[in-house]
């Protein structure tokens, strides 16, 4: 096993929540690029995780991998107990368990913002126009914006749209969400309309895995940091001691870096 | 680039565009009137348009009219078939799976790089001698009740030249396709990669996410090339009077050559071609306007 992959295990034995995700020497290669390399990561029910490291190291592709969105060649993924394979149908099951939100809030533009969150329930969960509905008004209102439901994405902001795309995830009633720099594409002063829906969130029990470089964030909500570089995991925290006492010099310099700029 | 104002401008260059565009006009109209020394006789062509039945003691339509609605008619049918039969075969070029994309690639490139003559008559002789027979229309219209064979003929015109309407319909749609196939991709592949992302994150199968998310968006991207697409649908149809379907040029050739005055009839035609081609023209650039302002 790996060091973090004892680390794993230990961090999650401590911390006693049922596994909802779990990921086992997961390989994974971009042609000749190897791009995850025996990454373990466990993510037990209502934990949340936050996923940094510098650009290219593999972030987006690890999470990703948990909704099917890439598929992995080597070890193994299991969420909420079911592994992913090539099974289309086992992949439908899944995707609808995990909410994804993207960086660039991947609206769908043709169609107005509560149309957007009822697509989902209505062509996948099968649920009446009536139902849907109320159950996008449900979460428009918890990202507080029910008053946009009738216009089209390219009328809102960017954070406005953000949140749009959180509340359509959530209309799937998702146990897992991931988010993928979900405030890189923001201007500053949109980017805590997002950071706290997201917050909120968290403290409603969501399992939730965050690609982010927010650290404020991070600090206030995650359980458990992780440091990727160059497709390895280089490091596994609880935040106090991620950001006391960073244990590899690529983890200092990096937090150097992002912390003081 | 920096629009200017909206009041359109009117300089040297457009006064001499439009100096020669007159001398152009008025040089072929001298041609034809002191040196062809042609006289004008309009005074057949609304005979052919409407003519007095009586029989019935009321107007019908003639000729022109007849061929007119036979176009309209086939154009309409065409556009509606050709548009499914394209929009299916550019998903099929665009499917992941080979055998799709093969089969959408080659119907398209065989009807591509056939000029519509030779394809015609290839087409016509097979489709009329093969298929059409096949569907054994004639006998099953005999045993239609009036009101039945009222609602065909209206959709599909008189009912003795069904099979041949039929034929023109199926050539003319299948050429058509090809060209919508090829738009239809074109818009398919201007879809971001985002978007199938996101409908497979929400649960969507991929049937769905084409359904719902992609083609809507691909069509209301490609609306433009579709109008000129339909527009040539209209003008091509024209040359399914080479295989005697009896729509307006094939009537109009009729005309021309009984009453011997060709001017006059293609003139006439011409007009009305571009009549119905300059209103669907206008009907496009209207819902394009209304269509794709929500796509960034
Ligand atoms: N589809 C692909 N094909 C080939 N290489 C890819 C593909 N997607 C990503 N990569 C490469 O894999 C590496 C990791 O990419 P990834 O997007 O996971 O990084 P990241 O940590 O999310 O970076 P960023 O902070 O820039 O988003 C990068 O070097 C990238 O160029
Ligand atoms: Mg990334």
């Amino acid at each position: 096993m790996t060091d973090h992959g004892q680390e794993n295990a230990q961090r999650f034995a401590d911390a006693g929540r049922p596994a909802i995700i779990r990921i086992e020497a997961v390989n994974k290669w971009f042609d000749d690029f190897h791009v995850l390399k025996d990454i373990d990561l466990t993510v037990g029910a209502g934990e949340k995780v936050v996923v940094c490291g510098p650009s290219g190291s593999g972030k987006s592709t690890l999470i990703r991998c948990i909704n099917r969105l890439e598929s992995h060649e080597q070890g193994l993924i299991e969420v909420d107990g079911i592994e992913l394979t090539d099974d289309n149908k086992r992949i439908s099951e899944i995707r609808s368990e995990v909410g994804m939100v993207f960086q660039q809030f991947n609206l769908f533009p043709h169609l107005t913002v509560l149309e957007n969150c009822t697509l989902g329930p209505i062509r996948a969960r099968g649920l009446s126009k009536t139902d849907a509905r109320a159950l996008a008004m449900e979460f428009l209102e918890k990202v507080r914006i029910p008053e946009q439901a009738d216009k089209y994405p390219s009328q809102l902001s960017g954070g406005q749209q953000q949140r749009v795309a959180i509340a359509r995830s959530l209309c799937m009633r998702p146990k897992i969400m991931l988010f993928d720099e979900p405030t890189s594409a923001l201007d500053p002063e949109m980017i805590n309309e997002v950071l706290d829906v997201m917050t909120e969130l968290a403290e409603s029990g969501m399992t939730m895995l965050c690609v982010t470089h927010e650290m404020g964030f991070a600090r206030r909500v995650a359980d458990t940091m992780v440091f990727m570089d160059h497709g390895e995991i280089v490091e596994m925290a609880s935040p106090e001691t991620f950001f006391s006492t960073p244990k590899s010099d690529r983890c200092k310099d990096f937090l150097e870096k992002i912390l003081h700029h | 680039m920096v629009r200017g104002s909206k009041k359109p401008r009117f300089g040297i260059l457009d006064v001499i565009v439009l100096a020669a565009a007159i001398a152009a006009v008025a040089y072929v109209t001298y041609r034809v009137d002191s040196v062809l020394v042609y006289t004008w006789d309009w005074s057949a062509i609304p005979g052919y348009l409407f003519r007095y039945d009586e029989d019935l003691g009321h107007w019908v339509p003639n000729l022109l009219i007849k061929g007119l609605i036979t176009t309209i008619r086939i154009s309409i049918w065409a556009l509606i078939v050709a548009s499914i039969m394209g929009t299916i075969l550019g998903v099929m070029r665009t499917s992941q799976r080979l055998l799709p994309r093969l089969i959408g690639w080659a119907y398209v490139e065989f009807i591509r790089n056939i000029p519509p003559v030779p394809f015609l008559f290839l087409f016509y002789f097979f489709i009329s001698s093969q298929i059409i027979p096949l569907l054994n229309i004639g006998s099953a219209l005999d045993q239609a009740s009036p009101a039945t064979l009222g609602v065909v003929e209206f959709l599909f015109g008189p009912a003795n030249l069904i099979e041949n309407f039929l034929s023109g319909l199926i050539s003319l749609s299948m050429m058509s396709a090809a060209y919508i196939a090829e738009i239809v991709r074109a818009g398919i592949l201007a879809v971001p990669k985002g978007q199938y992302e996101a409908g497979s994150s929400i649960g969507l199968s991929k049937l769905a996410i084409m359904r719902y998310i992609v083609l809507p968006q691909a069509i209301q991207r490609v609306v433009p090339p579709i109008a000129g697409q339909f527009i040539t649908l209209i003008k091509d149809s024209s040359l399914v009077a080479l295989i005697s379907i009896q729509e307006l040029s094939f009537l109009a050739m009729e005309i021309a050559i009984s009453e011997q005055r060709f001017f006059e009839v293609w003139l006439f035609t011409g007009l009305m071609y571009f009549t119905i081609c300059y209103a669907c023209a206008l009907a496009f650039g209207r819902l394009e306007k209304r269509m794709g302002r929500h796509l960034r």
